[in-house]
């Protein structure tokens, strides 16, 4: 008898990872922040970049990022005042700090609610994790800006910024 | 079999006719729109050109910011090719040929005619301007 041992193989592999990364997400996943699932905000917010998770910033920050977006990191990114609305109701009903959210509450160590950073990249905890990405790596072709979460964690869309 | 490919022969050509035969569009709505404009701007103006768009889409401006000389610096110099936003954001083919859902959208058109030729151009672009690319990238 013929067994297609390499199909065999292969298929078992496939199940195997799958397996893997279904448990994890079971698990609740690690470092995971909830992907916007709001249309608006998605296609407003994710044009340009990954449309950052809520949950990366309080609620005040995002207030303060929406109050200004003919400055937005420099780039003028303004929408009209009815979708401005749709987002930043959406950005502050899902903030890091709306209570409950294990990963925010430890991206939030340490930062102060009333300065409202609008940088998820200088958060503490952010820096910390980050701390051995060497300088090279920050320039390399397909990173270019630490606000390229996906260049590094390929699951970023979905959630999950594991290593 | 041969009424199943006479039906697809059917669906094809009546797709054909949909897409082909400028059955008006959003985008040529958008087109006649510009032009009514570029006309009531400048009575001179006798249609748009695609020569024009394209030097539009490839010329280096003064005029926005430094990282973005030119469209091209962002969705790159092939235009049935994709792009990348300075955050590292694929941007899909600007060409309808290669994309196209694109420019089917009037506001969306117009939100980033605003937004990008003032960052490349360092001002909006005129409804000249606009219509001119515009047929480049239908064109493309």
């Amino acid at each position: 008898m013929n067994i297609p041992y390499r199909p065999l193989a292969l298929g078992l592999l496939v199940l195997g990872f799958s397996a893997l990364v279904f448990g994890r997400a079971q698990a609740g996943g690690r470092h995971y922040f909830a992907p916007v699932n709001n249309p608006v905000v998605k296609e407003e917010c994710g044009s340009c970049h990954l449309a950052f998770a809520p949950s990366m910033l309080p609620a005040g920050s995002w207030q303060r990022m929406m109050a200004n977006l003919k400055d937005h990191f420099g780039d003028d990114a303004s929408v009209d005042p009815k979708t401005a609305a749709i987002i930043t109701d959406y950005l502050v009903a899902n903030a890091a700090d709306k209570g409950g959210l294990r990963y925010s509450d430890k991206l939030l160590r340490g930062v102060s609610a009333a300065n409202a950073p609008l940088r998820i990249t200088e958060l503490p905890k952010w820096t910390r994790e980050h701390r051995k990405v060497p300088d090279w790596e920050w320039k390399h072709k397909d990173v270019r800006t630490k606000a390229n979460c996906t260049a590094c964690h390929a699951d970023a869309a979905l959630g999950y910024y594991d290593e | 079999m041969q009424l199943k490919s006479t039906a697809a022969l059917l669906a094809a050509s009546l797709a054909m006719m949909f897409a082909g035969a400028g059955i008006a569009g959003p985008r040529e709505d958008q087109l006649a729109q510009y032009a009514k404009a570029a006309k009531a701007a400048n009575p001179a103006f006798s249609g748009f050109s695609a020569e024009r768009g394209k030097t539009l889409h490839t010329q280096n401006f003064g005029g926005g910011k430094p990282d973005t000389p030119a469209c091209t610096a962002c969705h790159g110099k092939d235009t049935r090719a994709g792009g990348r936003t300075p955050a590292g954001k694929a941007i899909d083919p600007m060409a309808v040929s290669a994309t196209p859902s694109r420019y089917t959208e009037p506001a969306k058109v117009e939100k980033w005619f605003k937004r990008n030729c003032n960052e490349v151009l360092g001002r909006e672009c005129s409804a000249q301007e606009k219509g001119d690319w515009l047929t480049f990238m239908s064109g493309q």
